[in-house]
Order: C-alpha cells, then structure tokens, then sequence
C-alpha cells in the first residue's frame, strides 16, 4: 500500500553535479535554426492534478524562493487570488472559481494553478522574432533566455494560454522555466516538490499520463463521469497536464482553453522567420503582420516596441 | 551528525514510484559537456545542509537547510535556501505555502536585533545593552517578588505564591527551552504562568 | 493525536470537523489525500463554511458554529437507533454495563446538582454504584436502566435528525448522509479518523465538543485502531511539547499538578491520588504517581529535596484558585494586580479576547519584557498606528523590555509534533545581530536573579537558590543537558528490588525509561512521559531511520514518540478479547497465548492476559468512559449549550445561556450582546497563506494574503448593500475592525430554528507590523470568556454586526 508516485525520492544536490541540460539538446530555438539534436531525451510532465489541489499556494511560494523572483504585495480585491494575475516575478497562480455544479446541485470551489503549459507546439517559440530567446529541448521544456530577448511581448500573443509577462525592469520575458535548472540535476520543479497533496507530480511524459489514468479512474468512481486528462492536441500536447474533474468544460476552471492552438498566422510567421531569417524581415515587418492579426491580450505598449526595435537595430 | 543520515532506508521502503523511473530516464551529458545558455547553475552547488523542522504547525515537517558557511566549523552561516526534507516520513519532501517561504522568515525585515527598552511614557524604543536589560529584568523582578510575595495563607499555612508578575510562555520553542523556562519560572513561585495551548 | 498523521493513511474514512486540515496542516492533509486515492477512502466536511478541506471532500455539510454537540449527539443517536454499534468493543472496552448511583439525573439541560449562584455543580452523584467488594457493579447484560448504555440512549434521544437541523441548520437529508456514512464505520473492518483542531476547542463547552466525537469512535470501536482514534491537529510546532511540560499555572510535566491550598502537605496531596483500579485486575498507571512526583522534585531541587522535607513538596507554590489562566491574569491586570510580565514568543495583544481589555490591562502594567525574534505588536503595544493601534503613548507608563531571540534556523533541540513524535533538530544559520538563544535568555535571567538574593537575601528565596543548575556552561545550559534531564537519571545507584546487592542502574547513567522510576529520591525525571527520549542508546529523539515495515505508517525508528516509542496509543483496543486484531489487515498487535507484540509498542504490560485486562491502562475501570464520571464540569454526558453570544436561543433549555459552568468575569458581562443588537453570527479562522501573526512578516506570505478581510454570503451582500472587495466595518460589542469584503457563495445563511442566520467569517492574521498591509485580527470582537473546563477562549462563535465603510486611516 504505497502512495502515488512521489516527485522528490532525493534531495537536491550539494555537490558539483552533471547537467543533462546542454545546447546539444535543443530541438528548436527562436528565429533560428539548430542541429538536429545529438540524443532524443525522454519527454517529461508535470502532471497538475486540479482534484487532489487544495489551493494553499504552496507551488506559487516553493517558485518565488526558488527562483528568487520578488512579486509585490497588492491588495485584495474580494478573492483569493493573489497576486491578481501572472507577474514577470510569478510565474505560477492559483486561480479561484467558485462553480454551481447544476447537474448536482453542490458548491465546487475549483482551483487551478495557471502556468507555462510547456507545449509541445510552442506558440511563444514561433512567434519570437528574437534568434535565440525562446528555446525548446528534446524532453519539451521551453525556456526563454533573457540575454537575448527583445522584449517585444510576441510571445504573449502567440501563447494560446496567455502566459509570459514582460518585465518593467530589464523588458524581458518571463515564465515558468519548469526549474530546468533543477531538471538538470535530475531533481523535479520546485512546486511539484514543495506540493503538500502530491496534486502536481512531476516524471516522464508517459509515466504521468499513467498516473492520470489512476487518477481517472479513481474520480470516475467517486461520480465524476467527465473526468480527464488535459493534454491539448492543439498545440501537439503539453508538458504540464492537468487532471480535472469536468474535462468536458475546461472553461469553467478560470477560461482554461477548450481547444487551445497555436494562431495560424504565428505559423506563417514561422515560416517566414526560419526561411527569410530575422534580419532580413525587420522586426517593423514583424509586428506588422503580427499585430494586425492576433487578437490575443496585447500587453506591449508602444515604448516597448519602440525599445524593441532599437535593440533590434543595435544588434543587427 | 545531521549529516550521517541515511535515506537508503527510506528510499527502499518508498518503493520505486513513478519518478524513481523519472530521474534515470532523463538522461545526463558527460561531465564536459557545457550547461546549455538558458540554465541557472544550480544555486545549491557548495552550500551546507542542516536538518531542521518547520516552527510552524505541528505537522512538523523535515527541512533542509542550506547554508553558505557552516556553523559546525564556527563558521558565520549565512540560509540561502530552505526545502522539505525528501527524506521525513511526513512531508516526504513537501512544505505548505508558508513552510516553502521560511528563509523569508529566517531573514524578515522586523527581525528582532538589539535588546530594545521602551521608558514609561516614551512613544519609542531605544536600544540598551544585554547586561543593562538583563539586570534591570532581575531587578525589577527581585524587588517585586520580595514586595508580594504570599509565603502563607490567612490560615497561616505555606502557599509560597508569586501572584503579581506572569509569565506566558511561546509554543514554537523547543522541549529545552520550555524545560529551562518551567524551571526558572517554577523555582520563584510565579503562578500566572500559561502558554499558547491555552488559546 | 491518539495517532499519527502517517496513520492517516489507513483510513476508510476521514472526518474533519471542527478544524480544516488542508488549510491548516496541508502536509499532514496529503495522508487523508492518500488514503483517498490508495483504498477509496471517503472524506467529509462539516462546517459553517465550504472550506478548503472540502474543495476536495466526498461530501460536505454545512452547519451553525458551535452546534457541534448537538450534531455529534445526533450520530450517536443514529448509531444507537439503526443498530450500527460495534457492540463486542462498547461492551469490553467501555463502561457501557457500569451502573450509576441512584440519584443521578438529567433534566432540561441540566444534571443533578447544580448551583446557580456558584456556576458549578455537586458532582456526587455522578458516579458509579460500589459494590460490596469495593469495585464499580456492572451489568455485562445492560438490562439495568440504570446502567451507563441505557443513561446514554435516553440522554441522545433528544437529538432526533429534526433537533439537529432546528439546532445546527444543516439540512436533514445532509446530516442523514453524513451520519449513515459514518455508521458504516461501527464494522470492526471499517475505521474512521477524527481530525479537528480550534474549531472544537476555541467554544465555551470545547473540551464537550471532543468528549462528543470520541464518545462516538468509540461507539464506533476506532479507537486503538489503525486509521482511526482521536487526532487532535494541534496549532504550533511545540505546543504539543509545552503542554507536556506543562508550562500551565496548574501543571507538572508529564500532566501531573500543582497541588492546591487544601493539599498542606505531601501526604494530603497523595491521599487523593491513590488511583485504586474501579474494577478486578485493571492496571491503573496513575498508581505510579508518586515515582513520578518525587522524580520531578529531584530533578528540579536534588539534594534539597528529601524524604526527611517532603521531597521539597513546599517549594511548588499551592493555587487557591483552579488555575492563573491567561484569561484570569488578564482580568487581574486588568484590575491592576499584576505588576509584571513576561511575553516568551507569544503576541497577546492580538491573541486574546477583547482587544481594548488587553490594550488596557498592559497599559497598568509597570512592566513587560517581550522576547521574540520578531517585532511583535504586543511588544509595540503602546504605540501609535492611527485607527490600527488608537493609543496615546505619553499616557502609558508601562516600561517594554524588547530582548531578540533566535528562531528555528538558528536553534538547536526537539519538538514534539501532533503525533507525539519528538524530533531533534539542528542550527544551522547564524543570529542575526545580538539575537540570542531563548536558553540563554532564560539562564541569564535566573543567574541575575540568584545572584540577587545570595547578596540581599530576601522573601523564601530557598527554591530559587536550591535549583539544580549543575551544567557544564553555567551561563547557557546545552540542549543535550536539558534533554537528559527530561529523560530522567540515576541520583543513587538503582538496585534489584529482589536482589539488593546487584546494581541494575549506576548512579548518574540516564534511566531507560520510566519503568525503572522509583519514589524514594534515587531518580530524577523531568517529565516521565518523555523518559526514553535520551537513554544510554542515545539521543533517541534524533534517530532517523525511515524504513516501516509492513508499511504501516508507525516507522518505528524515526524520532522518539512518548510513551516508549509508542506510535498508536491505546493501541491494546484493535484486537478483540482473544488478542486478535478486528481487521486482520490492519493488525498492530496481537496476542500469542503468552504475551503481546506487533508492529507498535503495546499499550499495556506484555503480559497482561487479553480476556483479564483492559485496555484503558490511564483510567482506574480499565475500559474507556461513556460517562465521564465527575471530571467534566458540564456533566458526564455533553449537553447542546449555546454560545454565550447566539443568534438563536438554546432550543432544547431556553432559559440557559452559554455553558452553565463557565467562568464568568463580572466585569465581562454587561459586554455579552445579543442577537438583538447584533444579528450575525461571527467565526474567527486561520488560512492556509499565513501562520498566526508570524509570516505577516514575511514577505512571501505577505504577497500571498496581503490584506484582512471578511467572508459573507452573497445574499448578506445583497442584503447590506456590500460589493464585492469594498471596505465594511464590522463591530460587536467590545470593538470594530475594517476589512475587506469577500462576497462568496461558500457561505450560505442558515435556517435555525426558523430563523435565518448569516455567517461572517473573519480571519486572523493581520495587524500593524511586518511587511502585510496594516489591519486587526478577530479579537477585536471576540468575547473574554472560555471553556469551562480549560478556559480557552471562545473565538469561535460570536455576534457581530456589518456595513459598508470607507478605507482606515494610518498614521
């Protein structure tokens, strides 16, 4: 009678350490091109079990001291939800809904940590005109690296999730790494560890989908008909999955996308951007073609473009 | 000590779960090869761990400590970093929103620093010496005892009573300090003694 | 807890009420998560609000706080009346078959003997008919009417499904579900867990409110058992330690008691405590009471206590009251009788009833010294923060002594969890500036004081100068030192009782544990309870071997759980009356025809014959109470009261307000209101961002619950005019606070007696230092009275009223 699949086994490394992490691993990179990878690394998950989450916020705290990030301290606005969204310092946010279950009659308070999906597809990736400022490697992580980010916020709107946030101070984006600075060391993500219900797990891609299935079949049992596993197809899955009880209205946990995609103009721009390359196109052209389509949360404002571009012309 | 700590025990018993599968399967590169650019170094290489238990409910969770600097040595040691113990067989590594916020306790703002006396009427505090409060605490206690003191009742026999001063005791500090602190505070007859159980 | 949180995850299953566990213990929730996902487990809520615990429950109901009594009484009802009663354990291991005197009676929520004037009752008759040779007279048939079992069936029978919705509010097809739920656990294959915290505790009949719960589990047959017992979630880290130890006005480690004015010496103070066993062969542990006492003297005096001066009995101070209680020491200070005062890690200015009472009773002190490792606002008391601490400093002549300790990091020693597990742990961080060591604080402050009165003399300064202070550093004792001392030595080498020539313990060697303990002055011990903790194996408590055989939960040799190491208490009760265990897949120990063993230490002597000996070793029956004889102050059997501020009146005794017994201050009084002036009923709680006033310093948490605020019901919104996140007051009859308003459906108003009552929920965790935005927490509003058996106040049920306001105003 051993409990379900645990995240950390170990504790973290105090000495120097191999990294499992290296440039050979990437598969894609932003604007550019890379090798074909040396090795094929086995796809990882973290598995976000919405059921089993009591919403204490202890993956919002476990992120900001891991990664020490510094979010500020707001007010309330009449809800839990703190801070009131995503920040460029929290990459992590427990989102609150109160839900009238009409089939039961009975209160649901559903809870769901909102985060970088870590897509399969990543539509931040390819929508990045910067070379090299959004990375992917072979195991799924996307991971931004800030030295060579623009801050133009196109990553915002090629995420179908809405995720990255443009910091005020250095006008970089940020998001959730998946802690690849732990996944290197073969520890799992900060949250996953610190998560007091085990509700996010964290393993191989393939493990947790099979942990979802227990999962399932457990919530199943206790009456819950439409549970599933949230692993969008529309951004060739994800890396971090969810587990809900109503996989049939993802909606109602906090407008998680039913059928989220990448936009099919951030793919056309893809194409561009890998056979024209970056400095030919411009960035100006870029945001033409961009801005004029996407009609997901602009969170650019005009300096920011404006800074964008002049960072752009200093490199090129 | 809290270094020879065996986690084989453990790990045996927890079985092979899921992530035990996980960690081999990620694969690792030669020593040589470079970290890719978007990885952190990993902030825990080099540091000091210290077991430790979270202050806060009486969960009790295992913690680990790192530190730059190591105390053992008579070091200054200076927390970098606070995470659950993998290892306790309670929280098997997971803390709570405030149990994976510690160092943020450990090294508050409103940390307390210097012996601080507030005089009767002041709208401030201002800072004294160890030996000034610790002396003046004495004082004002030996004189207060000596003044009421009830050594017997009207029935004239002993009930050796300190009624006049209290003492409340804290809830987060350890079997040892809460054993020296009954002995002190038995030892003067002090009666109004209570602590957080209470509430 | 009776048993562990790795326990837990052995349950069927879990009901939390009375506390919120996966808001307030999340790392010990994750067991019941456990045992949901791994055997199917069940999880029920019962609670004003849809809380945390049961966003992820199987079921939830709703009910009134402080109405739990009436609920659980209501189960027992339905236990009894459906037949759903493990009858082989009710009938072996509890006094069920025990006759009461004649005499004893209940009527209109009263029991026999209670006196109005003094708020307290006669309790002789509440006790069981002496045979003729001097044991209780039981009837294994429960034919006599006068029998505890047919007492306890009449006594619940007024607590039908339709008393408990008139009472609690909780719709009765939701309380038949919640109650034919936990029925199904009277199986002896079938185990439920209690968890409950403050939300039972924090009532003026708290200590009723857990007598409730537990006189069902064992009903029920859970407790002893493998995922079941009683498992009080305690608060802080060590308050489980200090109450071991017995850091109460009234209290010697290891639950033993400060004797009282009438007990003039040693020997009156034992007459009383004979314990003598109820019943033919029964263990009844307390007779060892006196190695315990005299151990506890010689650790504390040594050589000044001896046979010839009562083991220094005159040394303890003798109570004319119960107890100092903070409840009554604030009332004296109030009074200005209390010059002086001490604060060791604790904030009362926020964590005590009526704030303005306190505010005032500090201001009258002449002096208060904090220690803390965070700037507390009791510390700061006097201190102007606008609406937030309206005080004018000039006008207060109390002088603070702030001293700054270290906290956790930077500490070394053992704390004992919900469990009972002491774990050991290490610094590893050093203090900030000329932060000290609350051992040093201590030891400083004693060794000043001595010295004093070896210079001046002055009033009995005997005990203070006879204190064994044998340590290495006479000026900060290790934790090691102290550590020994609570497991207890050798002052004279031990000899064989048989064979006095052999020497089966050398004089200073640390005694293995307290069997070995004896009442002449040749041990020392702290506190017995803990002996074993430090033996000549080591330091047991810092022991961290994980492995747990059979996978259990018990992992034997992590830390030191007391007593012995025991994981389980009375774990005696999971096998049958053969030594079997009822579940055979949930066995702890057994027995083989010659002596007990398992998987835990034994609740009970190895050889003690199943069939012969019962259980309950603590309790002279040797079975566990139904009825509680005279050690409850309301009664043997718990009865509904009303809190003292209602919204309803008490629907089965109209004419009673709050718990008849509880102590009432009279200055307190004209400060009750009623639902009259203040129709809400209000509940103080903890959330799971924060932990009391302490991580408000934090700035993690800080970011995490920046700001107070009130939860109310969508329809008491409406009602008021109150939008959602605006500004409200709230006030009651001792004071007000400004919050914002959480405006949520997980607060539904409640049908009582016919009536509807709105809940307003208010959270504690803010005040005016740290790095959170300024606010108050509840005891602004909460009433200055407590259980009346503990005195822990009532902060869980209370009368307010509310309306929309504008923001405070800091300075």
């Amino acid at each position: 009678m051993e409990p379900s699949p645990h995240t950390a086994t170990s504790n973290p490394p105090v000495a120097a350490t191999n990294t499992n992490l290296t440039e050979r691993d990437l598969v894609r990179r932003s604007a550019s091109t890379v090798p074909p990878p040396a090795r094929q690394l086995e796809p990882v998950a973290k598995l976000i079990d919405v059921s089993k989450c009591i919403g204490c916020k202890a993956c919002q705290s476990a992120c900001i001291e891991w990664n020490d990030t510094h979010p500020a301290i707001e007010t309330n606005t009449g809800v839990y939800d703190n801070p009131h969204d995503l920040t460029p310092d929290m990459f992590t946010l427990m989102r609150f809904t109160e839900w009238d279950n009409p089939q039961t009659g009975n209160l649901e308070w559903l809870i769901r940590k909102d985060g970088c999906m870590h897509c399969e597809d990543p539509g931040c990736l390819k929508a990045c005109p910067a070379p090299g400022a959004i990375v992917q490697y072979s195991n799924g992580i996307v991971d931004f690296v800030h030295e060579n980010c623009i801050g133009c916020g196109y990553c915002i709107k090629g995420c179908p999730f809405n995720i990255p946030r443009i910091s005020k101070v250095d006008h970089t984006a940020y998001k959730c790494t998946l802690c690849s600075d732990r996944v290197a060391v073969g520890q799992g993500p900060a949250c996953a560890k610190a998560c007091p219900t085990h509700a996010i797990t964290f393993g191989t891609k393939d493990d947790m989908k099979k942990l979802a299935d227990s999962r399932i079949e457990d919530l199943k049992s206790r009456g819950y008909d439409n549970a599933g596993l949230y692993d969008p197809p529309g951004v060739g899955g994800t890396h971090v999955m969810y587990v809900l009880h109503h996989n049939d209205q993802p909606e109602i946990y906090a407008n998680l996308p039913k059928d989220p995609k990448v936009s099919p103009v951030v793919n056309a721009w893809k194409g561009m951007a890998k056979y024209l390359g970056f400095a030919a196109l411009g960035l100006a052209a870029a945001a033409g073609v961009l801005h004029s389509a996407l009609v997901s949360p602009n969170r650019v404002t005009r300096e920011d473009e404006e800074k964008a571009e002049d960072l752009v012309k200093e490199k090129t | 000590m809290n270094m020879e700590l065996s986690r084989r025990g453990f790990l045996k018993a927890a079985g092979v779960g899921v992530a035990g599968t996980t960690m081999g399967a990620f694969g690792f590169a030669d020593l040589e090869a470079a970290q890719a650019a978007a990885i952190r170094p990993f902030k825990l290489t080099n540091t000091m761990e210290t077991r430790n238990t979270c202050p806060y409910c009486s969960v009790a969770c295992g913690i680990i400590m790192y530190s730059k600097g190591d105390l053992r040595k008579g070091e200054t040691a200076e927390i970098v970093h606070i995470e659950g113990d993998a290892d306790h067989p309670t929280n098997r590594g997971t803390l709570c929103p405030k149990g994976a916020a510690l160092k943020d306790f450990v090294k508050a703002e409103t940390r307390l620093k210097y012996p601080m006396v507030r005089k009767p009427g002041s709208d401030k505090f201002e800072r004294v010496s160890w030996d000034q409060a610790l002396d003046r605490i004495a004082r004002l206690m030996k004189d207060d005892r000596d003044a009421n003191f009830i050594a017997s009742n009207a029935a004239g026999v002993p009930v050796n009573r300190w009624t006049t001063v209290g003492f409340l005791a804290a809830s987060a500090t350890t079997n040892e300090t809460a054993w020296l602190t009954y002995k002190v505070v038995r030892s003067t007859g002090i009666v109004a003694f209570d602590n957080q159980a209470r509430v | 807890m009776t048993n562990s949180w790795t326990d837990i995850r052995n349950t069927d299953l879990v009901v939390i009420m009375g506390g919120n566990a996966a808001e307030a213990h999340p790392c010990g929730f994750k067991w019941v998560t456990e045992a949901k996902a791994n055997r199917g487990a069940k999880l029920i809520v019962v609670d004003p609000r849809y809380t945390r615990s049961a966003s992820v429950s199987d079921f939830y109901a709703p009910i009134r706080q402080g109405t739990d009594i009436a609920f659980l009484l209501g189960v027992i009802n339905y236990c009894i009346q459906n037949d759903k009663v493990q009858w082989e354990y009710v009938k072996a291991f509890t006094n069920a078959a025990y006759v009461v005197k004649e005499g004893f009676a209940y009527n209109d929520g009263l029991f026999t003997g209670y006196d109005e004037n003094k708020r307290d009752y006669d309790r002789s008759t509440w006790e069981y008919e002496i045979g003729p040779d001097g044991f209780a007279v039981v009837d294994d048939t429960l034919q006599n009417p006068r029998c505890v079992w047919n007492l306890l069936k009449a006594h619940v029978a007024t607590y039908t499904p339709e008393m408990v919705e008139r009472i609690c509010g909780t719709p009765k097809d939701k309380f038949l579900k919640v109650a034919q739920m936990i029925s199904e656990c009277s199986s002896p294959t079938k185990t439920m867990t209690s968890m409950y915290a403050l939300g039972w505790t924090q009532h003026s009949k708290g200590s009723q409110n857990i007598r409730s719960m537990a006189m069902l589990q064992l009903i029920l047959g859970n407790i002893g058992v493998r995922g079941g017992g009683m498992n009080a979630l305690r608060g802080h880290s060590n308050i489980q330690g200090l109450t071991d130890i017995g850091l109460m006005s009234n209290l010697i480690p290891g639950y033993l008691n400060i004797p009282v004015e009438r007990e003039t010496d040693f020997a009156t103070y034992m007459s009383s405590r004979a314990f003598k066993p109820l019943r033919p062969n029964q263990t009844s542990y307390w007779q060892n009471y006196k190695k315990f006492f005299v151990s506890f003297q010689k650790v504390m005096w040594g050589d000044a206590a001896t046979a010839q001066n009562e083991f220094a009995y005159q040394y303890l101070p003798k109570l004319d009251v119960p107890a100092y209680d903070v409840l009554r020491t604030f009332e004296m200070m109030h009074q200005g009788k209390v010059n002086g005062y001490f604060c060791q890690g604790f904030n009362p200015l926020l964590a005590f009833p009526n704030r303005q009472k306190i505010t005032e009773s500090l201001s009258r002190l002449k002096w208060l010294v904090t220690m803390d490792p965070l700037d507390t606002e009791t510390s700061r008391f006097w201190e102007n923060h606008g609406e937030y601490n309206n005080v004018n400093p000039s006008s207060i002549q109390t002088e603070v002594i702030q001293l700054p300790s270290t906290c956790f990091a930077e500490d070394e020693g053992a704390l004992v969890n919900s469990g009972r597990w002491l774990q050991w742990h290490w610094a590893g961080g050093s203090p900030p500036g000329e932060a000290k060591h609350d051992t040093w604080i201590m030891a400083q402050i004693y060794r000043r004081l001595r010295a004093l009165y070896e210079k001046e003399g002055g009033a009995f300064p005997d005990p203070i100068l006879n204190l064994t202070w044998n340590y290495q550093d006479l000026e900060e004792p290790s934790p090691e030192e102290l550590a020994k001392e609570l497991n207890g030595y050798a002052v004279e080498a031990l000899t064989d009782p048989a064979d006095p020539a052999k020497v089966v313990l050398e004089k200073g060697k640390q005694l293995v544990n307290f069997s070995v303990m004896r009442d002449d002055g040749t041990t020392a011990c702290a506190c017995w309870i803990y002996s074993g903790c430090f033996n000549e194996a080591g330091n047991n408590m810092a022991r961290r071997d994980n492995t747990d055989p059979d996978d259990t939960g018990a992992y034997p040799n992590w830390s030191f759980s007391w007593p012995l190491n025991r994981r389980i208490l009375y774990n005696r009760a999971s096998a049958d009356l053969q030594g079997n265990p009822w579940d055979p897949t949930r066995k702890l120990i057994a027995w083989d025809g010659t002596k007990w063993s398992g998987y835990d230490v034994p609740d009970i002597a190895p050889t003690a014959k199943p069939d012969e000996v019962g259980p309950f070793i603590m309790n002279q029956e040797g079975v566990s109470r139904l009825f509680a004889r005279g050690l409850m102050r309301e009664g043997p059997f718990p009865v509904h009261y009303e809190p003292f501020e209602a919204p309803i009146a008490n629907v089965i005794a109209p004419k009673i307000r709050g718990n008849p017994v509880a102590r009432i201050f009279q200055s307190d009084v004209a400060q009750f209101a009623t639902s009259e002036e203040f129709p809400y009923a209000a509940t103080s709680y903890r959330l799971t961002e924060h932990f009391h006033y302490w991580t408000k310093h934090n700035r993690v948490n800080a970011m995490l619950q920046p700001e107070f605020f009130v939860e109310i019901s969508e329809q008491l919104a409406a009602e008021k005019g109150i939008a959602h996140g605006s500004w409200v007051r709230v006030w009651s009859k001792r004071g007000e606070v400004k919050a914002k308003a959480v405006v949520t459906k997980r607060i539904k108003p409640l049908i009582c007696d016919g009536k509807s009552v709105h809940v307003v929920g208010i959270p504690l965790h803010w005040g005016f230092t740290g790095q959170a935005r300024k606010g108050w927490g509840p005891n602004s509003l909460t009433p200055f009275v407590g259980d009346a058996n503990i005195e822990t106040p009532e902060y869980k049920a209370f009368l307010v009223n509310i309306e929309p306001t504008t923001a405070p105003v800091s300075v």
